[in-house]
């Protein structure tokens, strides 16, 4: 499962929580530039996968690599200097903030005036209500994110991570309480910054969505892959077919 | 058909801020379940929470079983039978499925009652029963919503209100969670559903509801909402280019 050309890469990655394996000796290559996913059944140890390789848990065993660089003992903000954004299932957003102040929270504001009066420039917030419309919830841009719901906090929370310009993305279900009509848009929007050059890792259950955005897919049961390839192989593949779509 | 629970021009926010629901009036009739879709921001979630008590309306009329009790607090809209589960998980998971299930009965004082519906919900639920003794955080997410529901029947609620059952669960979960729910129903609860899987969602109800901007925007019978294209096309997103990977139900 592993190949040598991938940005994102785990060989033997293994964490038990008590007596519960939850991953078992995962190797798996993303590879650069391209909309890759992450699918499996609950439980299969996709959030666990993403929490070790961000560096928010540490793994018992194995090594991750990003772009050529070990990463398995970085701390999350290392990996995160390295280039590594994610968003989270349970979305984190600062609920006091405003949707503005939030995004720009993602980044440290520029310029020596600027650091020492923790201001943000013209610039950098022109950048944030950028990303506020790019995810449709500019009209938010000064309502608190814990006036705003579900759907839109977890829009808001992804603004907040392509805000910091990270090459690689880690969604963890985008899709999640999010309305069916504005899937379109999360999905145009993430092939359009991986044509920009973006590279993504998307961990979701919506189906429609992942055949449709992703270049390549990796399929997790009991905490390690048991299939991979493009849409079209994974679609008919039985194991998948068995463990995951219940088919 | 009577009506398990009605909204009636409700007005509701919160703080200062602007109104979320701006007139809104849903009624859930007995032995349906009703269906709210919408965009986000469009109030699904506060309505749910009006209709439990967590969240006092501004103005308008809450009325459960014909009896009006608007303004009551989550305590009595449980005794009046309103249970709701939250959206996300949250059962205890340092909890058995046992002591999960038994939180919800608390209230209950008769005991002969209270093991009568603990019977119901083990019936209703196999994997409640099967599961009974284990930790409820070492369930799966389908598993453990399971647990959510079973908790939330032990009152014998007259209508269950359900935010988003289906989120973050795997396609062989979302399909159980969604035959759960019309066994719910089929076994004599009413049901209030807010699910951002509006297709699942509008296939399982019986009547569904289109919010927007705080209101009710269209409604009517689910299978004649999800047959209408533009309402398809504004809200419950356009069909994918490729057939969809369809779970076994």
């Amino acid at each position: 499962m592993s190949d040598e050309r991938g940005a994102l890469r785990t060989e033997g990655l293994t964490k038990a929580f008590g007596g519960v394996v939850a991953l078992d000796g995962a190797s798996v290559a993303f590879q650069h530039g391209r909309v890759n996913a992450l699918i499996g059944p609950n439980g299969s140890g996709k959030t666990t996968f993403f929490n070790c390789v961000t560096g928010m848990i540490r793994a018992d065993s194995g090594r991750t690599t990003y772009r050529g660089r070990d990463i398995t003992r970085a701390a999350p903000h290392a990996v995160a200097h390295a280039g590594i954004g994610r968003t989270f299932q349970l979305c984190r957003v600062f609920p006091r903030m405003s949707a503005l102040d939030n995004v720009l929270a993602a980044v440290r504001p520029s310029g020596l005036l600027g650091q020492l009066r923790g201001a943000r420039g013209r610039a950098e917030v022109d950048r944030a209500r950028g990303w506020l419309t790019r995810l449709g919830i500019e009209h938010l841009a000064d309502v608190e994110a814990r006036n705003m719901s579900w759907g839109q906090q977890k829009l808001l929370e992804l603004a907040g991570v392509l805000m910091s310009e990270p090459e690689t993305v880690l969604l963890d279900e985008p899709a999640g309480g999010v309305n069916p009509a504005l899937l379109d848009r999360i999905g145009t929007l993430v092939r359009d910054l991986n044509a920009e050059g973006r590279t993504f890792v998307i961990v979701e259950h919506n189906m429609d969505l992942v055949m449709s955005i992703s270049d390549h897919i990796v399929v997790f049961d009991r905490g390690r892959p048991i299939a991979e390839g493009p849409p079209s192989v994974i679609r008919s593949d039985e194991r998948v077919l068995g463990a995951y779509l219940g088919v | 058909m009577a009506s398990e629970i009605e909204l009636v021009d409700i007005q509701a926010g919160y703080g200062r801020a602007a109104p979320v629901l701006r007139g809104l009036s849903v009624a859930v009739p007995a032995g349906t379940i009703v269906c709210l879709v919408g965009p986000n921001g469009a109030g699904k979630s506060t309505v749910l929470k009006v209709a439990s008590g967590l969240l006092k309306p501004r103005s308008g009329r809450i009325l459960v079983g014909g009896r009006e009790i608007t303004g009551q607090g989550p305590q009595a809209m449980l005794a009046a039978g309103v249970a709701h589960v939250l959206q996300g998980h949250s059962v205890f998971r340092e909890m058995t499925v046992a002591e999960n299930v038994l939180l919800g009965g608390y209230t209950l004082r008769d005991k002969a009652f209270l093991a009568r519906r603990v019977e119901f919900v083990k019936e209703l639920f196999p994997v409640v029963a099967q599961r009974w003794d284990s930790l409820a955080g070492l369930l799966s997410g389908g598993q453990q919503k399971q647990v959510e529901f079973a908790r939330s029947l032990m009152v014998d609620p007259k209508v269950v209100l359900l935010d988003e059952p289906s989120m973050g669960l795997d396609p062989k979960a979302t399909a159980t969670v969604f035959e759960q729910v019309v066994r719910m129903r089929d076994a004599g609860t009413a049901v209030l559903l807010v699910e951002q899987n509006a297709r699942r969602a509008l296939e399982t109800a019986d009547l569904g509801c289109v919010l927007d901007l705080g209101r009710v925007h269209i409604s009517g019978p689910a299978s004649e909402l999800l047959a209408d294209p533009q309402l398809g096309e504004l809200y419950l997103g356009g069909r994918p280019a490729e057939p969809p990977v369809t779970p076994k139900r």
